[in-house]
């Protein structure tokens, strides 16, 4: 399953950080961010459920970046 | 600007002040330190407060964290000038990297600014109600006043007008409708009111359509951009050991052979290579050229799906394309009127009556005949029409037996027909069973499509190749006007695929296949080119989806336009990337070795980027390509 969230960061390098924390993030198949739209889209394994999957992939992206913001509601 | 943006533009600029007020004053030591700290922290204190957290965070190659350890380096050292100036100049530089990205955001969304807010929904007392265009219904009539956007794709039932297709097609002349014309949403109605009975629900219609296209373009990434990522990743870690190196060992080297250490110098050259550390404008200008790339280009008409596309664009070298549709109007008309000498008939009186005889027949070709007869034809005059199913038409017009058909019509009414070569359809006349002419009908060959292919070969295709359906001799007809390189005609679309797979192999692996096509039908070709270019997404579904660029309008010319302007965004991007990476090894080696000093390196960070960022948005501007 894919899905697109809007973002707020305020630099490319760290759209960069955010996406490769994205990627490491269990239940993620793969995340591209895109700084120019503000966009993170996200494929989802198999049977991994976004609305839990959403927040640990904030939570990976604060580590790497505190000033950022995935809307996920 | 936005809030924050202001605010941090208010912060430089006191701190500026300070730092020009404290230049003047003649203060010393302690006092000194506390003076500079009033700028330092005006303009950095969020800096320091991320690196902090950054720290507790274990993340130590993050900017903010080498920024601070750079000017805490610097004010240590007693250069509270330059420790100050580095933090300011940082800052600036952030400012200017988010208002420039922040505004080409802008531009780019209102070059495509076509989203419909509203569709007047049309009353049963005749009066209007303006709803979200997601509730209207197929099959509902909806007013489009004057000036208004054309809210959802629909049949025009009352009105006539002139519609703006620029926003959708690049095209400047507007295109008139009237009763019965289809027309699509994003255009904008500029003359007359109209009434549109929709055919298309709001997110199936032309401008939803395209707004998904473009605002999910540039999701997948060049490999100018991965590589970028790459290199910041490596980047940061690389000087920042660099800089440690820089920091200890030249002087420990030099206690061993006896010298005096010289901490200070090495230590101040170390916080140099921590301020050139920061990869920023390689990270920003890199995407930022791709995006105002696809931005002009959408702004020309042209779609492109994906920076890696408009990467892959720039390299094409064969372009192979559809006949039908793509080089020609796909709509027949009369080519040839070729009168039989011995008849006495001549070229009006034959199209005359060949186009009686044709009169109440809805063939292409019977249609095309009408038209070039260019009146309105007098059903009176013709009477005892019979259709002969394969061969053609009889009829008597004005008391002559006129017979219109093919070859084995003529061979039934006992006429030789003569042999004509034609690269269209040729419709043989006897009058009153004399063999009379022919009229030669063939497709019309687009008024671009010759310019088209020279204007591909002038910036540097090596092939152009014609994959079409059509007859042989129709297809070389098409292919020597336009001076096409190759030609293969009789193919079913399976056999388009094998000849593209054959194309393909026949190539190297650097230089690109473009296919274009209208398509419907070529839906495989196109996925399996390295680009697929679809013709006109106006109203064709499956353009949309199966090609990488969709021309909006269907301009031949285009290809190359689009090419040319895939060259000069990659240009653009190589620019950027030898000239951010040049300049930040040349100041890395002049600062190790003590040539440059900290405000070089704060050009080498903030200058560069700058520089960097004003030329990527040099790739919006394609318009004279």
């Amino acid at each position: 399953m894919k899905k697109t969230y809007k973002i707020d960061v305020d630099c490319a390098n760290c759209a960069n950080k955010m996406e490769e924390a994205a990627n490491k993030t269990e239940g993620v198949k793969s995340a591209v961010v895109n700084f120019m739209t503000l966009k993170m889209k996200v494929e989802f394994e198999d049977g991994a459920d976004p609305a839990e999957v959403m927040p640990r992939v904030l939570e990976n992206c604060k580590i790497v970046e505190d000033d950022c913001e995935i809307f996920f509601d | 600007m936005t809030k924050k943006q202001k605010k941090m533009l208010v912060r430089i600029l006191i701190a500026a002040a300070c730092i020009v007020v404290l230049e003047l004053l003649p203060v010393e030591g302690a006092l000194k330190f506390a003076l500079y700290m009033i700028p330092y922290l005006v303009v950095g204190y969020d800096i320091l407060k991320k690196a902090g957290k950054g720290i507790l965070k274990r993340q130590v190659f993050d900017e903010n964290f080498l920024m601070a350890l750079a000017t805490v380096g610097a004010i240590a050292l007693g250069e509270y000038t330059e420790g100050v100036a580095v933090m300011l100049f940082y800052q600036i530089g952030e400012l200017f990297q988010s208002y420039a990205v922040g505004k080409s955001r802008r531009n780019i969304t209102e070059l495509m600014d076509i989203r419909p807010d509203y569709a007047n929904l049309l009353l049963e007392d005749g009066s209007t109600e303006r709803v979200d265009p997601d509730d209207v219904e197929i099959g509902t009539v909806i007013v489009v006043e004057p000036g208004e956007k054309v809210p959802i794709d629909g049949v025009v039932v009352e009105g006539r007008s002139a519609l703006d297709t620029a926003a959708l097609t690049g095209e400047s002349v507007p295109r008139n409708v009237s009763v019965g014309d289809e027309i699509i949403s994003g255009c904008i109605n500029q003359t007359g009111l109209l009434k549109i009975e929709t055919t298309k629900e709001f997110g199936e219609s032309t401008v939803s359509k395209i707004l998904d296209l473009v605002e999910n373009a540039s999701s997948q990434k060049s490999r100018s951009e991965a590589f970028i990522s790459r290199f910041a990743k490596v980047y940061t870690p690389a000087v920042v050991y660099a800089a440690l190196a820089l920091a200890f060992v030249p002087p420990i080297v030099r206690l061993l052979m006896g010298m005096p250490a010289e901490w200070m110098t090495w230590i101040y050259r170390a916080l140099t290579f921590l301020v050139i550390s920061c990869p920023c404008a390689l990270v920003i200008s890199i995407p930022l050229s791709f995006f105002a790339g696809i931005g002009g280009a959408s702004k020309e008409g042209v779609l492109v799906k994906g920076s890696n596309y408009l990467e892959a664009l720039s390299q094409t070298k064969v372009v192979a394309f559809d006949k039908t549709g793509t080089m020609t109007e796909g709509v027949f008309e009369v080519a040839n009127v070729v009168p039989a000498e011995e008849s006495g008939i001549n070229k009006e009186t034959l199209v005359e009556l060949a186009a009686y005889a044709e009169i109440h027949s809805s063939h292409p070709i019977a249609e095309s005949l009408i038209k070039a007869y260019g009146r309105e034809p007098e059903a009176g005059r013709v009477q005892d029409v019979a259709e002969y199913s394969g061969h053609g038409v009889k009829a008597v017009v004005d008391g002559r037996e006129v017979c219109v058909g093919n070859t084995k019509m003529m061979a039934q009414l006992g006429l030789a027909a003569p042999q004509v070569v034609s690269g269209g359809t040729v419709v043989f006349v006897a009058v009153d069973r004399v063999y009379a002419g022919y009229i030669e009908i063939s497709d019309r060959v687009k008024k671009t499509a010759a310019e088209a292919i020279s204007a591909l070969k002038k910036v540097g295709v090596r092939k152009t190749v014609m994959l079409t359906g059509d007859r042989q001799q129709a297809a070389e007809a098409v292919g020597k006007e336009l001076q096409v390189d190759e030609i293969f005609a009789e193919l079913l679309p399976a056999d388009k695929v094998t000849r593209v797979e054959q194309l393909l192999s026949e190539k190297s692996e650097k230089e690109k296949l473009v296919f274009v096509g209208d398509g419907i039908n070529d839906a495989p070709v196109l996925s399996r080119a390295d680009i697929g270019i679809a013709m006109g997404a106006m109203g064709s579904d499956a353009a949309i989806e199966a090609a990488d660029v969709v021309l909006m309008d269907d301009d031949p010319k285009k290809i190359a336009k689009a090419i040319k302007i895939s060259r000069k965004c990659m240009r653009i991007v190589y620019e950027n990337i030898y000239f951010a990476i040049g300049v930040k090894l040349i100041c890395l080696v002049l600062g190790a070795l003590g040539v440059a000093n900290m405000w070089v390196a704060i050009f080498a960070d903030v200058g560069v980027m700058v520089i960097a960022v004003c030329n990527a948005i040099r790739a919006l501007r394609v318009k004279n390509l």
